[in-house]
């Protein structure tokens, strides 16, 4: 019998995060070509780790086709360098992608069969642009199974205002300033840049570097939000200013079990202390993370109060909104998403758990009077997925 | 001493009104601590099988991105600038599709300046110039790299050289006195003169090793790991070592005795007639002393010299046939009319039928099986098989499944109806039309009505070895070199018979052999061994009218040709020799000689003094005495007349008689098959320049002749 084992966060990286399309940063990059260089970012940070000794790699994508495709976990192992002896698969739980990758990795070293595993994913909407390539079933529509709304992701979240009138515009269009100012601010001080692996980008005009996400618009104001299309219906409530973008983008990150980090030497950023996955009505995805939130306390023992930080995925404001008002838990809470969120960074679908993980990792360190955080997201086809994690510096004396 | 800048390079332009410009675009990378590093992506704009080229408006524009950068480093807007390729290629070299357009000693000198001018700015701008090699860097492309202050190499590139003096031209932009200056005098020997003849290039790690790369990064996070880098020896946080920069004693000690050695090397592995390497050597021994100025000058004249010369403008021609009409055959069908080999059947088992079969099976990887007349040969071929493919195992060449996979496709037999499903029949048996007729009528009992046939023979008519075929079209000549798996030329012989399905598996068949094949007429000797006999012809007459060994070589020597015709004759086997001579002078018994006294050399065995490690000393006693006895001995200078006239005579008759349509087919055939050196251009040219095609036939084989514009004082000393 394999022993049950603690599991940990090592360290998590992810490069930059670019605008999809012809004119975004990466629009010559490939996307393995984008997770690899996160990968190899990975291991050149934490040299003390033999490659032989990385259990599984666990990639995820939403759109596994082309360069986005062929067993990314397999092949991204062999392009990053890694011996051929590890082995690696593929994840697909759409924006929860990478989270799903750290959830089962998590799993495979709390049951003991794993030591190490590298967990992470990749969106290149730019190339893979959301349900190309798709054939729903006519079932979904036919017996009704699903509304019309349930494939496309603006309208899921404009039956969430609908549900909850007093989930205004406006108040969306202020949680989404929040997002830009918060992340401008974390950028002055610093606090997104350590984890970004810079990527080299070609484009007609010659080689450069990726540094910075390329989404975040710090010039953001009220009354220009307020004046943006609302694409999904004619005065909806959901814009391109309150909404997370069209992105590109990679995540790793490393997990092991407590003793493989205590033999290697390695630093314990978080962790791992439960996880939930949870099913809501597809055409509402955006409520997803409630119950994998109240799914992943129940077992973990907690109760939200016991949260000291929150990672969300802001796939879209409303969504985040309809969490904290759920938890009464207040827009403008300071736990919440303190660097800002993927409204200003963006949102490469299946990458975006780990970007989630990284921030909370750098906010423990800084907050030792927390004990325990969480990250959630949202999932299309109506889920959402829940990580909580523990504060290794946790300090009971510190305030 | 020149001020580039002050140069007017416009005539350069006017050649380049058709130049694929290479551009340098800019773009600004954040560093540490608010630094800024402008990178240069040089990029054509095409895919990576048109490489980057220097061309004039290239070099322009490289100069002035150089100057515009230097303002904004004076500015402080940037830290330090890198350059880099697109992907794949840094850059391939100079352009020398003008090269043959330069027209005078002045504006060849203007393209070895302009060089200067533009990639030399990278040491004048006031920050650290970095260029990242990212890919194949070749001549001028390895320069733009010299000229910068640090250099990082990606680990995948396959290619990195200053190949010039095999093209005749020496590394002008730079190289000539920065590679020695930054690797110390014997590496940079071994770059500029040594890999050029032996047609090396560096990989990533070699370049590392001789200090031509400060350092080498993975190839998936090149561009980044080369920029960290940059940012930390911007920093001053990174000390870069140069170890092999070359110190006080060693410029006092080592370098001339190096550059001694070099030049002993060459004069005995090339001879003194090609110019270009002596130019080389000459700079890399002047590079020793004196300032990067002086250096640069010297080369701008050296490389005005030799573009001005007959030499490059033949190597050129000579280059562009190795690339480009080696891999166009003239004359080739429809490469869709070749039948798929899925077997392969060799008739004999000697040999020469071993060596075929291991390099079919090598490149082919389809079963070969090998006859010949009793089980005894058979098993000796197989085992010779299976020895060479253990060797290139144990040599790494192949890994144990390759080994054990080409292993089990080799086998032996006397039942030649084991033939019965080969597609292709290749017989290497005993040089004699009887044999090889009956050979193939009897194996056509055993095989596909429509298998192809190939003979090896280097001087029967294919046409008569099929005569007793029932399918005589299904034949085709299939003429290797000596030695088989290293000679890259195959002769394809077309006879009348023959047809296109058999003809276009011939040359597919060749090119998965990874040859390059000619096609010819089924004409004695075909091309190379024709033009051979005829040398040899002449030389073994001189011989027996009296004409010393010596005064023979004497007269050839300003051909430049790789070996003597006596050591030729020797490499050959003195027997082979003396019966291509008699297969020549039975078909044209005007025009070639035949020689007893080759026949009683071949007899008496040697004919060469040779020491115990092979090296020539001088002729054997017992061959000078079997010569002896001839009354009218030639000069050097009418017997090299005789050379030069009898092979533009031959050659011309061979271009009449259509053996191979052009000129650059028979120049094709004799550096691939021969090694007739690039200054040469083959044969033709040179024979062309030498006044040989005038004297005999009015004209000349190439019009206009492939000539430089003259005037040559860099040359005149060079061969010293």
């Amino acid at each position: 019998m394999a022993d049950r084992a603690e599991v940990v966060f090592v360290d998590g990286v992810r490069t930059p995060f670019g605008r999809a399309g012809e004119k975004g940063m990466y629009w010559n990059t490939r996307a393995d070509d984008l997770v690899v260089k996160a990968m190899i970012g990975l291991l050149e940070r934490n040299p003390s780790v033999p490659g032989e000794r990385i259990d599984d790699v666990a990639i995820a994508a939403t759109t596994q086709t082309g360069d986005q495709g062929l067993t990314l976990g397999r092949t991204a192992a062999l392009l990053s360098g890694l011996p051929k002896s590890v082995p690696g698969f593929a994840i697909d739980r759409m924006c929860a992608g990478a989270m799903t990758a750290v959830t089962t990795m998590g799993a495979a070293i709390g049951f003991g069969a794993y030591d190490l595993a590298i967990a992470g994913g990749v969106e290149h909407m730019g190339r893979h642009p959301m349900g190309s390539g798709v054939d729903p079933n006519p079932r979904f529509l036919a017996e009704r199974l699903v509304s019309e709304d349930a494939l496309v992701m603006g309208a899921t979240a404009e039956r969430i205002h609908d549900r909850f009138p007093s989930y205004t515009k406006e108040r969306s269009d202020r949680f989404a300033l929040r997002s830009q100012q918060k992340v401008a601010a974390a950028y002055a001080a610093e606090k997104i840049q350590p984890d970004l692996v810079p990527v080299a980008i070609r484009s007609d005009a010659g080689w450069g570097l990726a540094t910075r996400d390329e989404g975040p618009r710090p010039e953001t104001t009220l009354e220009g939000l307020a004046t943006l299309k609302t694409p999904f219906r004619p005065f909806g409530r959901i814009t391109a200013g309150n909404a997370s973008g069209l992105n590109d983008g990679a995540s790793a990150c490393l997990l092991a079990s407590g003793k493989a980090a205590r033999e290697l030497g390695l630093t314990v950023k978080m962790k791992l202390v439960s996880f939930a996955f949870a099913g809501v009505e597809p055409e509402v995805m955006g409520l997803g993370p409630v119950p994998s939130t109240e799914k992943a306390l129940r077992k973990a023992g907690l109760s939200i109060t016991d949260i000291g930080l929150f990672e969300l995925n802001e796939a879209f404001a409303v969504q985040v909104i309809s969490f904290l008002d759920h938890f009464g838990i207040d827009d403008d809470d300071p736990r919440v998403n303190e660097y800002g969120g993927a409204i200003a960074i963006g949102h490469p679908l299946a990458s975006s758990g780990v970007r989630l993980m990284n921030q909370l990792a750098r906010q423990f360190s800084e907050h030792p009077e927390v004990r325990y955080g969480l990250t959630a997201m949202c999932i299309g086809l109506g889920q959402g997925g829940t990580v909580i994690w523990e504060n290794p510096h946790f300090n009971r004396k510190a305030k | 001493m020149s001020d580039y800048s002050a140069l007017d390079f416009s005539p350069l332009v006017a050649l380049s009104a058709d130049e694929v410009v290479t551009h340098s675009f800019v773009r600004d990378v954040p560093l540490s601590q608010g630094r800024v590093l402008a990178l240069v992506t040089l990029d054509n704009g095409r895919d990576h099988t048109r490489p980057n080229t220097l061309g004039p408006v290239t070099l322009l524009e490289f100069a002035a991105t150089m100057d515009a950068l230097k303002l904004r480093a004076a500015r402080g807007d940037i830290h330090g600038v890198a350059v880099t390729g697109k992907p794949f290629i840094l850059a391939a070299g100079a352009d020398l599709s003008k090269v043959s357009e330069i027209p005078s000693l002045a504006t060849g000198k203007l393209l070895a300046q302009l060089g200067h001018h533009a990639l030399g700015k990278q040491s004048e701008l006031g920050v650290p110039s970095f260029v990242f090699i990212n890919g194949l860097a070749l001549g001028g492309g390895l320069e733009i790299a010299l000229n910068a202050d640090y250099r990082t190499v990606d680990a995948s590139v396959p290619a990195i050289a200053l190949p010039e003096v095999s093209l005749g031209l020496i590394p002008g932009w730079g190289g000539s006195y920065l590679l020695p200056n930054l690797v110390g005098i014997e590496n940079a020997l071994t770059v500029i003169i040594e890999n050029p003849l032996k047609n090396r290039v560096l990989k990533a790690s070699g370049a590392l090793e001789l200090g031509i790369a400060d350092v080498v990064f993975a190839s998936a996070t090149f561009l980044e790991s080369s920029i960290r880098w940059a940012d930390r020896v911007i920093a001053g946080t990174e000390t870069v070592a140069r170890p092999n920069v070359p110190g006080k004693i060693e410029r006092l000690v080592k370098w001339d005795v190096a550059v001694g050695i070099a030049r002993r090397m060459l004069e005995s592995r090339i001879g003194t007639i090609a110019t270009s390497p002596y130019v080389a050597l000459d700079l890399l021994k002047a590079a020793k002393s004196g300032s990067r100025q002086e250096g640069f000058e010297r080369e701008d004249d050296s490389l005005a010299g030799l573009i001005s010369g007959d030499q490059l403008q033949a190597s050129i021609y000579a280059f562009n046939l190795v690339q480009k009409r080696a891999k166009r055959p003239a004359g080739a069908p429809e490469k869709a009319l070749a039948r798929p080999i899925t077997k392969v059947g060799v008739i004999g088992a000697g040999l020469m039928a071993s060596q075929f079969a291991l390099l079919f099976v090598r490149r082919l990887r389809v079963p070969v099986v090998i006859t010949d007349l009793d089980q005894a040969r058979v098993d000796k071929g197989v085992a010779y098989i299976h020895a060479e493919i253990l060797a290139l195992e144990t040599r790494k060449r192949i890994t144990s499944d390759e080994a054990n996979r080409l292993r089990a496709l080799v086998t032996g037999t006397t039942d030649k109806a084991q033939f019965a499903d080969a597609d292709w029949v290749i017989e290497a048996v005993f040089e004699e039309l009887g044999v090889k007729q009956d050979v193939f009528a009897e194996i056509e009992k055993h095989i596909a009505p429509d298998a192809i046939l190939a003979t090896n023979t280097s001087s029967l008519s294919v046409e008569q070895i099929g005569a007793k075929l029932a399918h005589p079209e299904r034949l085709v000549g299939f003429h290797f070199f000596n030695p088989v798996a290293v000679m890259p030329l195959i002769e394809v012989v077309n006879t009348p018979q023959t047809n296109d399905v058999t003809l276009s598996t011939a040359m597919v068949v060749a090119g998965k052999l990874k040859k390059n094949a000619v096609i010819t007429r089924d004409t004695p000797g075909f091309v190379v061994n024709r033009i051979l006999a005829k040398v040899l012809g002449e030389a073994m007459h001189a011989v027996d009218t009296g004409t010393p060994f010596d005064v023979v070589s004497e007269a050839i020597a300003p051909f430049g040709l790789p070996m003597t015709p006596f050591e030729l004759l020797e490499l050959v086997g003195l027997k082979v020799g003396a019966h291509v001579l008699d297969t020549h002078h039975a078909a044209f018994p005007d025009r070639f000689f035949e020689s007893e006294n080759l026949h009683k050399l071949a007899e008496h065995g040697k004919l060469l003094e040779r020491d115990a490690k092979g090296k020539i000393k001088g002729y054997d006693k017992g061959a000078l005495k079997i010569v002896a006895g001839g009354t009218t001995p030639m000069t050097a200078t009418a017997l090299q007349r005789r050379f030069e006239d009898g092979l533009a005579d031959e050659i011309k008759r061979m271009l009449d008689d259509d053996v191979v349509h052009a000129a650059e087919d028979i120049d094709l055939c004799m550096i691939l098959g021969a090694g007739y050196p690039f200054q040469m251009g083959g044969v033709t040219p040179y024979l062309d320049r030498v006044g040989a095609s005038e004297r005999v036939f009015g004209g000349t084989f190439h019009t206009p002749p492939i000539r430089g514009v003259g005037a040559v004082p860099a040359l005149a000393n060079a061969a010293e």
